[in-house]
């Protein structure tokens, strides 16, 4: 694992989807094993051309996620490393019990990507918004479950996911995102990636997706006041890096996690269950407080739900004083 | 295809009858009613139909075969221990802990089984996506995929049926097994279908109606829908729920616990049908 951090707060370009379709194209050129399906949303994520250009391989299931995931369970049972796609609610609520039995139960690898995770799917609004997408699928035995930040980041993980086994999901976000990580970056699932750290640290800030470049401000705007925190990306929600995360606690006494998505089920969630049996820790959750989603542009659903550096910071001054 | 040799299948149906019986009643009770309603389906599939190799259950030119209504399992651990997947007692641990032989059907655990099986409406799409992937792969081999009427209430056997005609997917076989009868009665009176035949075809499948029990027309209407190319074919088999069980067969019903009296009963009755078949054939 080598990563550049750029971490300048600047948007990409590039849009996100373009980082699953390109790797996609890439992966069918070269592994004649590789299958794509989408359920009718291949426009939004930019792999039409991949139907069009592999069109036994990569195909529509059409408007009928359980169906979509019943035939990828099929598909991987004649050997064929299997990707499908819906936005996060559908490939989650409408799709479940299908990916719950007819794969993972079944012993059946099956790659789940689901687009617009959490706020980010802001004008499709409250019915369209995954935030609780993530605890579904860690609710799986065995499952993987991603949260990547960035085009990059989103670029190596689909191109690891064709050699995991077992069911995965990531929650991924469309469009263009702020920057963290350098081209080339290169990352493990399931190993958290350190990207501040000093032996002053008095709190560990552990984040992913969206929440990484909030929490990498945090950090600025703490130091400023001269407190020192550890920044952790834990893209990997599931299996968690518990060795990162005990190792963060024991060295700071302090936790504070910050996620694009409920709190109740998702990364502090399996933090703190972690910490609750390796080192019982002082910890404060940034993300959405068990509320439903709703419509509006980005910019006001974080600041509605408390999704930025100014929460995480407050979240920090917090669990400092319950040490 | 093997030719009909409908006096070898029908030995094999009353076989099948009758170790599943035994398969259940190594537990002593389970789902009597819509295992013991496949086995003529079952004979005819593995005893003339299918391409398989009980040595190499997961050869990859065999056909293939999903039962979705995955609680009929008995009678395939019947079958396949007839057609020395395993010997055939082994299949009498049902539902014992960390057995092979789960009440649903599951391919991790038992040998022959293709896909898992279990929550009703599910084997039908995970059908679907092997008989895509046997075509991907350019094999001649089918899928053969088996449907409860019940089971029919679930809207994914419908968007599988419906994939399956828009993909051309004339590598598949679906067979819905018409017993007329789900856990809580009548399927006329829990959810009534109407005409299941007529609705298949209008999804665009091939569509035959038999009597589940004929060998000889379930054989005939196999070979039709192998060889009718363009649309996946469907067969659905009119059946009684139970049959040739005889504390099931007027009940119908989903599950039994029969007394070890009935059981010895039944198996007496099963025995007896089985010499009666072998006489009438020679």
């Amino acid at each position: 694992m080598s990563i550049e951090l750029i971490g300048r707060h600047e948007k990409d370009s590039r849009a996100c989807r373009d980082a699953v379709a390109g790797n996609l194209e890439k992966l069918m050129d070269s592994d004649p094993t590789v299958c794509y399906i989408d359920c009718d949303l291949a426009g939004c994520i930019n792999t039409k051309k991949l139907i069009a250009k592999y069109p036994d391989r990569a195909f529509e299931a059409g408007i009928a996620e359980a169906n979509a995931a019943g035939i990828a369970a099929g598909l991987a049972a004649t050997g064929k490393k299997v990707f499908m796609h819906s936005f996060g609610t559908f490939a989650s609520r409408r799709c479940y019990d299908q990916i719950y039995m007819s794969a993972a139960y079944a012993g059946l690898s099956v790659r789940v990507l689901g687009s617009d995770a959490g706020v980010t799917a802001a004008y499709n609004g409250g019915t369209h918004m995954p935030l609780e997408d993530a605890a579904m699928y860690m609710s799986i035995p065995g499952a993987t479950v991603l949260d990547p930040a960035d085009f990059d980041q989103l670029a190596a993980l689909t191109n690891a996911l064709a050699e995991r086994e077992g069911v995965s999901y990531t929650r991924f976000i469309r469009k263009g995102v702020i920057r963290v990580y350098g081209e080339g970056s290169e990352f493990e699932i399931g190993k958290g990636v350190v990207l501040h750290e000093s032996d002053k640290d008095v709190c560990a800030v552990i984040a992913s997706g969206l929440m990484l470049d909030e929490a990498l401000k945090a950090w600025e705007a703490l130091a400023a006041e001269g407190i020192a925190v550890r920044v952790i990306d834990m893209f990997t929600w599931k299996p968690l890096d518990e060795d990162l995360v005990e190792k963060a606690a024991r060295e700071t006494g302090a936790i504070v996690t910050a996620e694009n998505h409920n709190v109740t089920c998702g990364l502090g969630s399996a933090v703190a269950n972690c910490l609750a049996r390796k080192c019982p820790t002082p910890q404060e959750f940034v993300g959405v407080q068990d509320r439903f989603g709703q419509v509006g542009p980005q910019d006001f659903l974080m600041d509605e739900y408390g999704l930025r550096a100014a929460n995480i910071v407050a979240a920090v001054k917090k669990v400092l004083g319950r040490k | 295809m093997k030719a009909l040799n409908e006096r070898d299948l029908k030995i094999l149906a009353a076989e099948i009858r009758l170790e599943t019986l035994k398969v259940i009643h190594s537990l002593g009770f389970g789902h009597v009613g819509g295992s013991m309603d496949l086995a003529d389906l079952m004979a005819v599939l593995y005893g003339a139909v299918m391409r398989y190799d009980p040595k190499n259950p997961r050869w990859e030119d065999r056909d293939w075969l999903v039962l979705s209504k995955g609680h009929s399992g008995p009678v395939a651990y019947a079958t396949f221990g007839l057609m020395g997947f395993y010997p055939m007692e082994e299949a009498y641990t049902l539902n014992k802990p960390h057995t092979r032989f789960p009440s649903h059907t599951d391919r991790q655990l038992t040998p022959g089984v293709d896909l898992t099986t279990g929550s009703l409406g599910q084997g039908v799409s995970s059908a679907m996506g092997a008989a895509v992937g046997n075509k991907i792969d350019g094999r001649d081999n089918h899928v053969f995929v088996v449907v409860g009427d019940g089971e029919a209430d679930e809207g994914q056997v419908w968007e599988a049926l419906h994939f399956a005609s828009a993909k051309k997917l004339d590598n598949v076989v679906v067979f819905i097994d018409n017993n007329g009868y789900q856990l809580d009665g009548p399927t006329s009176a829990i959810l009534d279908h109407g005409d299941l035949a007529g609705k298949a075809a209008a999804f665009g499948l091939y569509t035959q109606q038999v009597d589940g029990h004929d060998v000889a027309a379930i054989y005939h209407a196999i070979e039709n829908a192998c060889a009718h190319k363009g649309a996946p074919s469907c067969i659905v088999l009119n059946t009684c729920k139970g049959k040739g069980a005889t504390f099931a067969e007027s009940s119908h019903a989903h599950s039994s616990q029969p007394t070890e009296e009935q059981w010895q009963e039944a198996l007496a009755a099963s025995e007896k049908a089985l010499e009666a078949v072998k006489k009438e054939a020679m």
